[in-house]
């Protein structure tokens, strides 16, 4: 009986929530806030499995949607804070096969300071499945460029030791991107301009 | 004709091949960087690269010259294999169908249908999980061979499909990979098809497994387990002791087994034996549910070897363990509703630790998670818990995103400023320079198109130099001038003038193919210059348009993406709270059950203690009584041979 009186309150309160949707329609983020709230005040104490997975449906909706979000400012902030014709952007590799283990980088741009990173043990294994991590994005004038990289690391068995390689790019009018290698057998720095 | 053919397939062939090796050297670097944060379980960051940097890719004119048009399959393929593991499968389903009819290996598209079909199976879908698995064809990973047939086998006894899970199980049953698994589920599915007998004796089968595998083993207990309970259902206590035993004594099915154990003692009406195992439980935490029965059971066996003294102190032993733990979930219950189990679950420094859940009942004004052990096992628990964890993710990056669109607003203002007023001077500067530039090439373009006429057509007259112009120029006006006048040594003149025209003539004809060669140096030379000249040109369109598109355009985008940002971020608390509400009210159910099984043991406990005090004080009575008897018939007997020894 009193289920059944919390039922029928329950539907006579959805109707009249209704016609003010109808009404209020232009204020679509409070009616969605009060629709999402339904299921929680009439929320039982026992958790149905229908009631689990409806839950578990919104928020892959949400992850899809925020995703969506990261994905339009990444080009966004792409767009606005490096125009193409003045982008530089340096990633970090290690060479396929290679037994090296970085400790840490510093990446330098014409004398000046602008990346530096010291690896965890996650990092260099997703990097020796062959990933590729943009250390520094940023933005420079066409022409040649001086690129300094100084690595601290050691090869399995081997004991840890500190490396400096210097390089000159050359920035066209595209973006600039630069594939520095890491533990390539003699040099151990080696860089890809492309 | 044939040979025209073989021709054709060599040709074919080399392409090919330098087309690959052409692919492999050249990676696409914003690819790979997606695949550094899905390799580091970074999943939200791996999708969001790969999916602008596949948005770029469709909005190329030319994609095919892109670097990811070689690995767009990959791609493709990676954001919804990416999904899968963010747990994403009604949006990873569809992007795993779609990519199931491209262009990928067998061998990773049945990977991820694998995981996909786990997916559907954990979270009970079971003719999800199927459509899924039947899907797989090809060549499967070497690494999940055996798991994808005992996921199969699972999953057709999961849709009740027993005949068909019973002959694939009775293929692997003995593959070292599933060991174990595929014997237990094979009796299952003996059970599932009505085939109790042989589900028996498939049980009684896996609990003799020998290994030194902690998981099998607890298959192997598990089986004994669930043997010797089906005993005891059968009235057979003396054939389930011989299950219960076969169980170890420090895996996770112990307690049970232990409980079983005294009861099927208990049921043969063995009650000394009874109390070994027992007594041994009842030394166990008192939060698991076996040791809470054990504490009633114990005095129960005493009573029966008439120790009710003993019996009636452990009753009332049990009824305080009752008590001090219906404390304990009452604060638990209290600690929840207050919002603290949320707090303490989504602390950084605890995940780090294996056992952080567990670990949170150290935390003081935190549940008891020894109580929350069975639930936190439970997948939609886990899955709760996860979604939890990943809403709570993305509220902070919700967060740090609202600060960026103000910066980026006052760097589009700032910019504007600057270039506003800069923009009519470079652009009078600019037009004054590009009319120049125009000139000079149109110039550049024609001498081009006169030196490559001159190949096909000589003109040395072309290449004559600037000298020999004004010398030819000298002489023609001297010819003119002396055409008509007859004086005397006009002849000897005009013999003069012939030489020299003939020997400027000499000079630019047989000249000419030097003088060509140096013409055509120079103009690669000015060639050279002009290229330059049109790569700074270009740099200059290029920075004027991106100058100017620094700070157009944006508002609109800048707007909507606030807007989108401000409903996610509402919607993320929201489900935020919800989900943690859920939780919540999860380990409350769970403790509440837990509450209400602990009440019903202290009542019968309560009833058992005075029950046993009454047996205890009626024997202490009894005895007394007895002693009393002892008393008077000795004290009879003394006195009759008192009376016989005073006898006149």
């Amino acid at each position: 009986m009193i289920a059944s009186f919390d039922r029928e309150r329950l539907i006579g309160f959805i109707a009249i929530l209704l016609i003010w949707i109808r009404i209020m329609s232009k204020f679509r983020a409070v009616i969605a806030v009060i629709i999402m709230w339904i299921p929680l005040s009439c929320m039982s104490e026992q958790l149905s499995r229908e009631q689990i997975k409806g839950l578990d449906e919104q928020v892959q909706e949400i992850k899809k949607d925020v995703l969506a979000i990261s994905a339009e400012l990444n080009l966004l902030e792409e767009k606005l804070l490096y125009p193409s014709n003045t982008q530089v952007s340096i990633f970090i590799s290690i060479v396929k096969n290679s037994h090296y283990n970085p400790d840490a980088v510093q990446i330098k741009v014409d004398n000046k300071k602008v990346a530096y990173h010291i690896y965890s043990f996650k990092e260099v294994d997703a990097l020796r499945r062959g990933g590729v991590q943009r250390i520094y994005t940023g933005n420079i004038r066409s022409g040649g460029h001086k690129l300094e990289i100084s690595l601290i690391g050691k090869a399995d068995g081997e004991s840890k030791s500190t490396k400096k390689s210097s390089f000159t790019i050359n920035k066209g009018i595209g973006p600039k991107l630069v594939e520095v290698s890491l533990g390539a057998n003699g040099s151990l720095i080696e860089i890809k301009e492309r | 004709m044939f040979q025209r053919v073989i021709t054709s397939i060599i040709f074919i062939l080399s392409a090919s091949v330098f087309a690959a090796n052409g692919n492999s050297s050249k990676t696409d670097l914003f690819f790979n960087e997606g695949l550094y944060y899905a390799y580091q379980e970074n999943y939200f960051d791996a999708i969001s690269r790969i999916d602008a940097e596949l948005g770029q890719y469709y909005g190329l004119d030319e994609p095919e010259l892109n670097s990811l048009h070689f690995y767009l399959n990959n791609a493709e393929f990676s954001i919804g294999d990416f999904e899968l593991y963010y747990r994403m499968h009604n949006r990873a389903g569809r992007a795993i169908k779609a990519v199931l009819e491209g262009d990928v290996e067998d061998t990773i598209k049945n990977d991820a249908a694998y995981r996909l079909a786990k997916i559907y199976h954990q979270k009970q879908q079971p003719e999800n999980a199927l459509h899924t698995i039947q899907r797989i064809k090809g060549e499967v990973p070497e690494n999940i061979k055996y798991d994808l047939e005992l996921l199969k086998a699972q999953i057709f006894i999961s849709n009740k499909m027993f005949p068909e899970a019973i002959s694939l199980l009775s293929e692997i049953e003995n593959t070292s990979a599933v060991a174990g698994y595929a014997s237990y589920n094979l009796a299952i599915a003996y059970i599932g098809n009505n085939q109790v007998e042989k589900g028996i004796i498939q049980l009684d089968k896996t609990g003799e497994l020998s290994s030194g595998d902690k998981a099998v083993l607890a298959v192997k207990d598990k089986a004994n387990l669930v043997l010797g309970y089906k005993l005891m259902e059968n009235k057979k206590p003396t054939l389930a002791k011989k299950y219960f035993e076969r169980i170890r004594l420090n895996g996770p099915f112990s307690s049970r087994a232990l409980l079983g154990s005294g009861w099927a003692d208990v049921a043969a009406e063995k009650y000394k034996q009874a109390v070994v195992p027992w007594t041994i439980l009842s030394k166990r935490n008192i939060t698991n549910q076996s040791v809470q029965e054990v504490l009633l059971g114990l005095p129960f066996a005493y009573g029966k070897l008439e120790a009710h003294g003993k019996a009636a102190i452990l009753y009332g032993k049990a009824l305080e363990a009752y008590s001090n733990e219906i404390n304990k979930l009452d604060n638990s219950i209290k600690n929840i509703l207050e919002g603290k189990f949320l707090e303490a679950i989504v602390r950084e420094e605890f995940k780090k630790d294996k056992n952080w859940l567990i670990n949170l009942r150290n935390l003081p004004d935190t549940p008891e998670t020894h109580y929350l052990m069975q639930l936190l096992a439970s997948n939609d628990f886990q899955e709760s818990l996860k979604n939890y964890f990943d809403l709570d993710g993305l509220a902070k990056k919700i967060t740090s995103w609202d600060g960026y669109l103000d910066s980026y607003t006052e760097l589009i203002t700032a910019r504007k400023k600057y270039y506003t007023p800069l923009f009519p001077v470079m652009q009078e500067k600019f037009r004054l320079l590009d009319s120049r530039m125009k000139l000079r090439l149109a110039q550049r373009n024609k001498i081009g198109d006169r030196l490559h006429k001159m190949l096909i057509a000589p003109r040395p007259d072309y290449l004559a130099k600037v000298d020999e112009r004004l010398a030819l120029n000298k002489i023609y006006r001297l010819e003119k001038k002396y055409a008509k006048d007859s004086a005397a040594n006009v002849n000897g003149i005009n013999a003069r003038i012939s030489r020299l025209k003939g020997v400027i003539q000499w000079n630019i004809d047989t000249e000419y193919q030097q003088r060509f060669t140096e013409a055509d140096k120079n103009l690669a030379l000015l060639n050279e210059h002009v290229n330059e000249l049109e790569n700074n040109y270009r740099s200059f369109v290029r920075t004027r348009q991106s100058a100017t598109q620094s700070f157009v355009g944006y508002d609109d985008s800048i707007r909507q993406l606030k807007n989108k940002i401000k409903f996610a971020g509402e919607k993320v608390d929201l489900l935020l709270i919800r989900q943690g509400h859920m939780l919540e009210l999860m380990s409350i159910n769970e403790l509440k059950a837990r509450r209400k099984r602990i009440e019903e043991l202290q009542i019968k406990a309560r009833f058992s203690v005075a029950e046993s005090y009454d047996r205890a004080v009626k024997a202490q009575q009894n005895k007394e009584l007895e002693r009393a008897k002892e008393k008077v018939l000795k004290n009879n007997k003394d006195n009759k041979t008192d009376l016989k020894g005073t006898k006149p």
